[in-house]
């Protein structure tokens, strides 16, 4: 492993250990606790409320943890090691303006279901409600944003909860769940008890197994339909149905487009893969879907860039909607065909004897015609660097093969557009919520979650400066990730919409007075290199390629670049600007 | 789109935060709270809300759905669905001058209401039964002055041994 921070000492004796009743601390519970759960990395910030958990961290090796330089650090880069791994994150910050710090990323992980584990503490319960130094009512605050919460009176409740928190989080539709605890439950004693057996819990049973019927009708409608297509989303990869989403759509032959949270669901070097929808994907997928006659939705929510102008989405089509929610079916989208379950399980059952779709040989041949005339295209130059062109050069140096995390803007819809993913788990990147700061934080979790492999996290000069502060935790642990800026001096995508929709008034959007982003990194202890052109632009990645740590990239970019095609708001999703008008 | 009057019967957890987890819910999604109540159920742990709201069908099943996603609901029931008995519970303190009582207690035997307190120059009326019964008696003790009026909002159960 390449970074320096200890490795896991958990072993089967020391769990054993840990099994045993005992009279411990209900800080040392949850110590224990999580590490039955198998949590190996945990991001965090001390502060009061928490002292008594930090202080029997004191010397404990059984977990990583990171301290981060600010709580947004901490939940984005538990995020980054959830999305990047399959397992749950965790992150822990103290009460008051530690909890709150953590509010924006845990809306950013509720809204793109990620599984979490926010564990904050509280004032003692004596204090609760007397507006006592750093309190804050978190579970209050976070309620609309969290799949449940519970704050912890009893010390006795603490192994239950921690057991119940992980089951909750990484079932079902994923989400993030918060654990409150007062600073006299972390300080007090009591026998601990494990808590390993399955979790039950009424008000708690999450629809797995999809109804037959529900198949059949849908094996019946690939059988009629004459223009399918397949819209996956996130639910593919957090449900590691990317497999079984593989056969479905080879055996069926049926043109599949893949949401921003599905990217890496489905490999983008199929034939049947025709991009990303929606406000800024392809041609062809907004073609085809507006054009389909059955539309096959597989994990996906509807979101409304996705789909555009509701009244106008998919006109002609049948449309069937694969999710473990139910809520979600019939929310957004009018639905013909239901069918409730977790995507891996829907699959599998659906590849049984899955029906080719016979009738649509001409609709095939159409599609493929357009993702040929139209693929994503930009004006190449040689004066300035395009931000696409970078995008490209990192995607045909890395043989498609990094973990890429973005932060939100122009940047991360180039890198959806230009990088080509063909593993899931691969894409993190911040898509309900759409969270600057997110971007350079959630690189340093995927990257604990898998020391070995490459991650590349890509940012605009904007979303860099709200999380730079953890530059620090890739120097003292050399974390290996390799902090790309795609520098254009001014919030882009803002910029974009004032220019196309506000009539040229820019209105503060002009970041100057930025930092000289290769000082910066030097001043974290970090190497930076700038480029300007193509030349130095393939050198300063060959060299941040052959640096063994973490090295920030700043590539100084074409002012002026827009993101084509664009649906803007209130368009039906066919009615795209290409960008090449003049 | 047919917007009506539905009556939702939401069994819960008995726990701190629950109310709030639901009223929450209805508030951020924009679904209309009409009245809500909460007391005790047959079963120890549970609690039973009984919420009048307004909407279209698509707006009920939005509701059913996102009100199972709170962990702490065990069953949603749509009461409007079948016959059921509604029963809400009002207190009304009316003015009335010793010369008026008379007619008053007219009014509450009409209505099988009580009068649960006699004040100087006050009644306070207890009436139970349907949102309409209410609405009704109140009418007609709105012409003596109505000084105070606390309504308890409806509970409700299906006939039968559904």
């Amino acid at each position: 492993m390449s970074t320096n921070i200890p490795n896991v000492q958990s072993t089967d004796e020391l769990r054993e250990k840990w099994m045993k009743p005992e009279v411990i601390t209900g800080s040392e519970m949850l110590l224990r606790s999580l590490l039955l759960e198998g949590v190996d990395c945990v991001f965090g910030y001390p502060g009061g409320a928490v002292l008594y958990i930090y202080d029997a961290m004191h010397g404990f090796e059984d977990f990583k943890h990171l301290l981060t330089r600010h709580e947004q650090g901490a939940i984005h880069a538990a995020d980054g090691y959830a999305r990047a791994s399959g397992k749950v994150g965790v992150c822990i910050a103290t009460s008051g303006p530690g909890a709150t710090n953590l509010v924006t990323g845990i809306a950013t992980a509720y809204m793109d279901s990620t599984p979490l584990v926010v564990i904050t503490g509280n004032v003692a319960t004596t204090l609760i409600g007397t507006d006592a130094f750093q309190e804050a009512d978190i579970t209050g605050i976070t309620m609309p944003i969290t799949k449940h919460s519970y704050l912890v009176r009893d010390v006795e409740d603490l192994p239950r909860v921690i057991h119940e928190a992980f089951h909750i989080a990484n079932t079902g539709r994923k989400g993030p769940v918060l654990i409150d605890i007062p600073k006299d439950v972390s300080a007090a004693k009591a026998l601990f008890k494990p808590h390993t057996e399955p979790v039950a819990m009424r008000g708690y049973n999450p629809t797995v197994t999809p109804n037959r019927l529900q198949l059949d009708k849908l094996h019946q409608a690939i059988a009629e339909a004459e223009r399918p297509l397949i819209l996956a989303g996130g639910g593919v990869v957090y449900s590691g149905g990317h497999e079984e989403l593989f056969k479905f759509v080879t055996s069926t032959g049926i043109p599949i487009t893949t949401t921003l949270l599905g990217l890496g669901g489905f490999p983008s070097g199929n034939d049947l893969w025709i991009g990303m929808p929606g406000m800024h994907g392809t041609y062809t997928a907004n073609n085809a879907i507006q054009q389909s006659d059955l539309l096959i939705n597989i994990g996906a929510r509807f979101d409304d860039r996705v789909t555009g102008k509701l009244d106008g989405f998919a006109p002609h089509a049948k449309i069937v909607h694969i999710d473990i929610d139910p809520a979600e079916i019939g929310k957004n989208v009018a639905v013909d065909i239901p069918i409730v379950g977790d995507v891996k399980t829907v699959l599998e059952m659906l590849n049984v004897n899955v029906p080719y779709a016979t009738k649509a040989d001409e609709w095939r041949a159409k599609v493929a015609g357009w993702k040929q005339e139209k693929p994503f295209r930009y004006d190449d130059s040689d004066e300035v660097l395009k931000p696409q062109w970078v995008v490209e050069m990192l995607n045909d140096t890395t043989n498609g093969e990094a973990i890429v995390t973005t932060d939100v803007g122009q940047h991360q819809m180039w890198s959806a557009q230009y990088y080509r993913f063909n593993q899931p788990r691969s894409w993190v990147t911040s898509g309900g919520l759409g969270t600057m700061g997110f971007g350079f934080p959630s690189a340093i979790g995927a990257q604990m979650a898998n020391p070995e492999r490459l991650v590349i996290s890509i940012n605009g000069d904007g979303g860099m400066q709200m999380c730079s502060q953890e530059l620090a935790i890739c120097a003292i642990n050399n974390i290996p990730v390799k902090i790309v800026i795609l520098n254009n001096q001014v919030l882009g995508m803002v910029r974009q919409w004032q220019e196309l929709i506000y009539d040229n008034r820019y209105s503060h959007i002009d970041l100057a007075g930025s930092p000289d982003f290769v000082k910066l990194a030097e001043a974290y202890g970090v190497k930076g290199l700038r480029a300007t052109n193509k030349e130095e632009a393939q050198a300063a990645w060959k060299e941040a390629m052959d640096t063994p740590g973490p090295v920030v990239v700043e590539f100084v970019v074409n002012k002026h670049e827009n993101v084509y095609p664009m649906v803007t708001q209130g368009s039906t999703i066919d009615q795209m600007l290409m960008g090449d008008e003049e | 789109m047919n917007i009506t009057k539905h009556t939702i019967a939401v069994l819960v957890n008995d726990q701190p935060g629950v109310l709030q987890r639901v009223s929450g819910l209805f508030g951020r999604r924009g679904f209309n709270i009409e009245s809500i109540t909460v007391g005790q159920s047959e079963e120890v742990g549970l609690s039973r809300m009984v919420i009048v709201t307004t909407g279209g069908e698509k707006t009920l099943e939005q509701i059913e759905k996102q009100l199972y996603k709170i962990i702490d609901v065990i069953k949603v029931i749509d009461l409007s669905s079948k016959p059921m008995v509604t029963r809400e519970l009002a207190l009304i303190k009316v003015k009335s001058e010793p010369a008026e009582r008379p007619e008053i207690m007219g009014v509450v035997e009409t209505f099988r209401a009580a009068v649960v307190d006699i004040g100087p120059n006050s009644l306070m009326v207890q009436v139970v039964g349907d949102t309409h019964k209410i609405d009704a008696m109140l009418e007609l003790l709105k012409p003596y002055g109505i000084r105070e009026l606390s309504r308890t909002g409806a509970t409700a159960m299906i006939r039968g041994n559904v």
